[in-house]
């Protein structure tokens, strides 16, 4: 324990050198303003920035990437809750409460709430991540194929609170996304799959972000067009307003949701640690689990400071969580570590189980850093709300051709293929059409992240059982991850039956988007 | 149009350009053509995999030295096994700034996929970096397990039972695990994942029995003489060993080795002078101290080859791997 | 046409989407294969054949007259907003198919940074009926800024088509080659 301490002081002499100071203001600046980017996440803020890392000596590289990563992490909710565009999958479900509020004109809160919770989510899970590294490493080591997808089948289950009224339209929704995700290419028998039409542009398969930017770009740009044509041109966005009275508020109203905050911050810890599953997971299971744990979940979905707070905050502690194997293991736990893995390597080092020992400067070093990073991040971020704001102030007419332009970049630049922007546009126009008629997009835009990472690990698990679904559930991790998630996934099924058995009609209100 | 005229002499100083690449001396022979744009430096794999960490590294390398006077833009094509990517690099044919980063899935791919229309021998040799290695490893944990007999032994007793890991379907860590499977006579079950890295930990984890990795993905879990090793090697599917004390299949008399390539490839149709200028390029990369550092870090082997020599080496390679995989039964 | 109309020729669209799904996934084996479980197209073909269920299913509320959509006989586009929507949708298309081109007659398209001023033009003169002053300085800026930000600074390339040459003297001028 003192130990830890003695060494994390150490690392501070590091972090907090003026230089390595000034890396670390600068890419928390850099890394908000790509992360508020639609379309451009902490992946791209990192894989771009990675070359000019060469100018500096490594821990000063480490720590300018890592706060480009922690700065994006906050800068993706920027983008969700003004534009109602997730920039990075992480980011889903911050747009499900945080547009809302910015349709209310309420966009100062839910950013203040974003900023708020994403610095507790850090702090917390770098606290975690200082004291308890090494056994959960081993943890995250044995984590296999069925334990994964025991995970994404948790994952599934806070789907269920996601979907529309309409059941039917929901498990369309789903199916369509879970669909979509398996084009491309058969990773277990290495055939092409779903290639259709023939066209080279499908074998990459669906990057989530045409997808995502699709619907909630292009489709909620065509909404909005529609809904500002009936109303005359008004609209509440540019209601929002940065004052201090209005602050105090909102950070007062903060605070009073300090249990959900924290008890996400230590979920997307844990989950951010595993391997597989990344933030994403952690922010949806926070937004599921913050659902359950309010007074009031009818407000869910129609912007609730609880839904913007409890995935802000477990995804940026995903982040954190997701360097520990990066660091102890030498595994990526994310993309935008498996960059900053290639990026160790390029400046000498060895992640790995021996870096602790090794390179005690460097890894020390970051540690502190992140603590600093998210400071910073934090303040950058709240003195950027005003800019932010006023972006909304500006005349739609002016800011949607704006909007779009990003939304074209954004769609063409993850795989640099005219055909995904194609693609994106239809999604859009089909995904508005679809919207009309009350089919919940959300969670198809969940399940094409999920997909890629529950399929595999199904079909790795039953290969290596020769087929026997037991081996899900005589593992001592994932027997008991799955018979949580099988509860939680046919709890509301259970309760419809009930319902329809004694005459009600199904479908509680509760509406993801 | 600068770059059109005189192909065929450019053809033949190609040639030679191969025998001028150790000593390094064509950067001034070939002084007239400069990219005019940042060149586009696609990638047949995703990012954080280890084509794109070579790729990334290559180009800070040339960021750094300043080796060439515009960017060099990673873009990444992972789709069907560099299906996309062989495919992308066909429709830029004679494209002087489009180039790309091969794996033996530039063999592979087409050979399993002739709708594809892809001749290898169409695209422009400009170099190979490296060859990777591959050895086979298994857990720490298996103590009574110290060699390939060993090896064989408990994989024979454990039949359809024993789990090799390995990078996707008829990929090379397959090639090798049917390797193994014919030559010693064993029935080891073959499981995909996504990723060297992620194969290294499954075996790590205990949740696979053995890996035909390569040691620079499954170094993070073995270090010669450390104690806290994780995973250890058998044997290496290289012609000269690896590591003190482990052996190398043809020691073990088995006349059989095993490399994946890691070289560039210009468009079909280069100019000539483009593709001595990417040859003076990389040469520059391969001479440099970081590169040849990284090679003995990562145990690449296998000299620059350009050129003719390269295409050379591409169509023995090819007949290899058409062998291979119709033993495999993958293709007819 | 009305929301019913509507959500009837959806569903029928989406039926049909979700056949074809499933025709395409059972290119590889969709059923349970001994020893390896499920086939390479078991999962696209049984959560497709789960898409046509529910399709069926949306239909039979349909025809049930289930839940407010079905019930809805209002027109699907409010008199006067089928218009701004589809004036932006096309745009859209027109801008993408203009970078490119389509593949017809040799149309080698006049990349992003011919046709992004041409949609930012419509969209702000026509559609927003700002000042021809605010929509060219806008036409100009946009572009301009996007070229320097994600060419220039981040190093994404985005396709210009025929407009390539200016380009290059650009790069010439910028990397002082």
């Amino acid at each position: 324990m003192f130990e830890i301490l003695g060494l994390l002081v150490q690392g501070f002499g590091v972090a907090l050198q003026p230089f390595n100071l000034m890396l670390i203001i600068l890419g928390c600046g850099v890394g908000l303003f790509i992360g508020a980017m639609p379309g451009l996440g902490s992946v791209n803020g990192v894989a771009i920035l990675l070359p000019l890392t060469f100018l500096v000596p490594p821990d000063g590289a480490i720590i300018f990437l890592a706060a480009i990563y922690y700065g994006a992490m906050y800068g993706g909710a920027v983008s969700s809750i003004l534009l109602g565009i997730p920039g990075a999958s992480t980011a889903v479900a911050t747009t499900f409460d945080g547009r809302p509020l910015a349709k209310q004109g309420l966009a100062d809160k839910a950013l203040t709430t974003a900023a708020l919770a994403s610095f507790v989510g850090g702090t917390i899970s770098v606290i975690l991540f200082t004291f308890f590294a090494p056994p959960l490493a081993h943890v995250a080591l044995t984590f296999g194929a069925p334990e994964e997808f025991s995970l994404m089948m948790l994952a599934f289950a806070t789907f269920v609170g996601l979907g529309g009224d309409d059941i039917a339209k929901t498990i369309f929704s789903i199916c369509i996304g879970l669909v979509l995700a398996a084009v491309g290419l058969d990773i277990m028998s290495g055939a092409p799959r779903l290639i259709f039409g023939d066209l080279p542009g499908f074998m990459h398969g669906i990057n989530f972000l045409v997808l995502a930017i699709g619907i909630y770009g292009i489709g909620e740009m065509l909404w909005t067009v529609e809904e500002n044509a009936r109303a005359g041109g008004k609209s509440m966005l540019s209601e929002a307003n940065m004052t201090w009275e209005r602050t105090k508020k909102n950070v007062s109203e903060f605070t009073g949701t300090w249990k959900i905050t924290s008890l996400s911050s230590v979920l997307g810890y844990f989950v951010g640690i595993l391997p597989a599953a990344g933030a994403t997971p952690g922010s949806l299971m926070a937004y599921g689990i913050a659902k359950q744990m309010v007074k009031n979940p009818e407000k869910f979905g129609k912007g609730a400071i609880e839904g913007v707070a409890a995935p802000e905050a477990a995804n940026n502690a995903a982040s954190t969580g997701s360097m520990l194997p990066m660091l102890t293991l030498g595994i990526p736990g994310s993309p935008t570590t498996a960059i900053l893995l290639g990026g160790m390597v390029i400046w000498g080092l060895e992640p790995g189980p021996r870096l602790f020992s090794s390179n005690p400067d460097f890894v020390w070093g970051l540690i502190a850093s992140l603590y600093a990073a998210n400071v910073f991040a934090l303040i950058l971020n709240v003195l950027l709300i005003p800019a932010f704001i006023w972006v909304l102030k500006l005349p739609f007419t002016i800011l949607a051709p704006i909007i779009l332009t990003l939304c074209l970049v954004g769609g063409y630049a993850p795989t640099q293929d005219m055909h995904d922007l194609w693609l994106m546009l239809v999604f859009g126009i089909v995904g508005y059409l679809l919207r009309k008629l009350d089919y919940p997009v959300a969670p198809a835009v969940l399940a094409i992240v999920l997909g890629p990472l529950a399929e595999p690990s199904l079909r790795q698990s039953l290969l290596i059982s020769g087929g026997d679904p037991m081996i899900f559930f005589n593992r001592p991790y994932s027997g008991p991850i799955m018979v949580v998630a099988l509860i939680l996934l046919f709890m509301p099924a259970f309760f419809m039956a009930y319902r329809l058995i004694r005459g009600g009609r199904p479908g509680n209100a509760t509406s993801g988007v | 149009m600068l770059q059109r005229r005189g192909r065929t002499l450019g053809f033949a100083l190609g040639t030679v350009g191969a025998a001028a690449l150790t000593a390094g001396l064509c950067s001034a022979a070939f002084a007239e053509w400069k990219p005019q744009k940042p060149i586009e430096f696609v990638v047949m794999a995703g990012k954080g995999g280890g084509a794109d960490k070579a790729v990334r590294f290559m180009q800070s390398i040339i960021a750094k030295e300043k080796l060439a006077p515009v960017p060099v833009i990673p873009v990444n094509k992972p789709g069907g096994s560099g299906a996309e990517a062989l495919v992308y690099m066909k429709g830029k044919k004679g494209d002087d700034h489009t180039i790309m980063f091969t794996l033996n899935s530039f063999y592979t791919t087409p050979l399993r996929q002739p709708a594809l229309g892809v001749d290898i021998t169409e695209f422009t040799p400009v170099m190979r970096m490296a060859e990777d290695t591959f050895c086979l490893w298994v857990n720490t944990d298996k103590k009574d397990i110290n060699s390939v007999d060993d090896f064989v032994k408990a994989a024979k007793a454990a039949g359809k039972k024993w789990i090799m890991a390995g990078t996707g379907k008829a990929s090379e860590d397959n090639l090798l695990t049917d390797y193994l499977n014919t030559t010693y006579g064993l029935d080891m079950k073959y499981v995909p994942y996504k990723g060297g890295g992620k194969v290294a930990k499954e075996l790590a984890g205990n949740n696979a029995n053995s890996t035909v990795n390569n040691p620079s993905e499954q170094e993070p879990f073995y270090k010669t003489g450390d104690a806290k090793n994780k995973t250890k090697p058998l044997a290496c599917f290289t012609p000269e060993p690896i590591y003190d004390g482990v052996p190398t299949f043809k020691d073990l008399g088995k006349d059989f080795v095993y490399f994946m390539q890691r070289s560039v490839v210009g468009a079909p149709g280069m100019s000539a002078e483009a593709a001595a200028y990417y040859q003076d390029l990389f040469t520059k990369v391969f001479n440099s101290k970081d590169w040849q550092n990284y090679r003995t870090k990562k145990k690449l082997q296998g000299e620059a080859l350009s050129g003719d020599k390269l295409m050379a080496y591409w169509k023995h390679e090819n007949e290899v791997h058409e062998g291979m995989l119709k033993e495999m039964g993958a293709i007819k | 046409m009305t929301v019913r109309t509507a959500e009837l020729l959806m569903g029928l669209a989406l039926a049909i989407l979700s056949a074809y799904f499933m025709w395409k996934s059972a290119e590889l084996p969709i059923m349970w294969v001994p020893e390896v479980g499920p086939g390479g197209g078991s999962w696209p073909f049984w959560l497709s054949a789960a898409m046509f269920g529910s399709c069926i299913w949306i239909l039979i509320n349909w025809v049930r007259r289930i839940g407010p959509v079905a019930n809805n006989e209002e027109p699907f586009f409010e008199p006067g907003l089928f218009a701004p929507v589809a004036y932006v949708a096309g745009a859209l298309l027109i801008c993408v198919a203009l970078i490119e081109g389509i593949g017809v007659g040799g149309f080698k398209g006049i990349g992003f940074y011919g046709s992004l001023p041409l949609f930012l033009i419509f969209y702000i003169r026509f559609m927003g009926k700002h000042s021809w002053v605010a929509t060219i300085a806008a036409a100009i800026t946009i572009p301009v800024v996007t070229f320097l930000f994600f060419e220039l600074m981040l190093n994404i390339t985005l396709p210009k088509g025929m407009t390539e040459p200016l380009f290059l003297k650009i790069f010439a001028l910028y990397y002082g080659l």
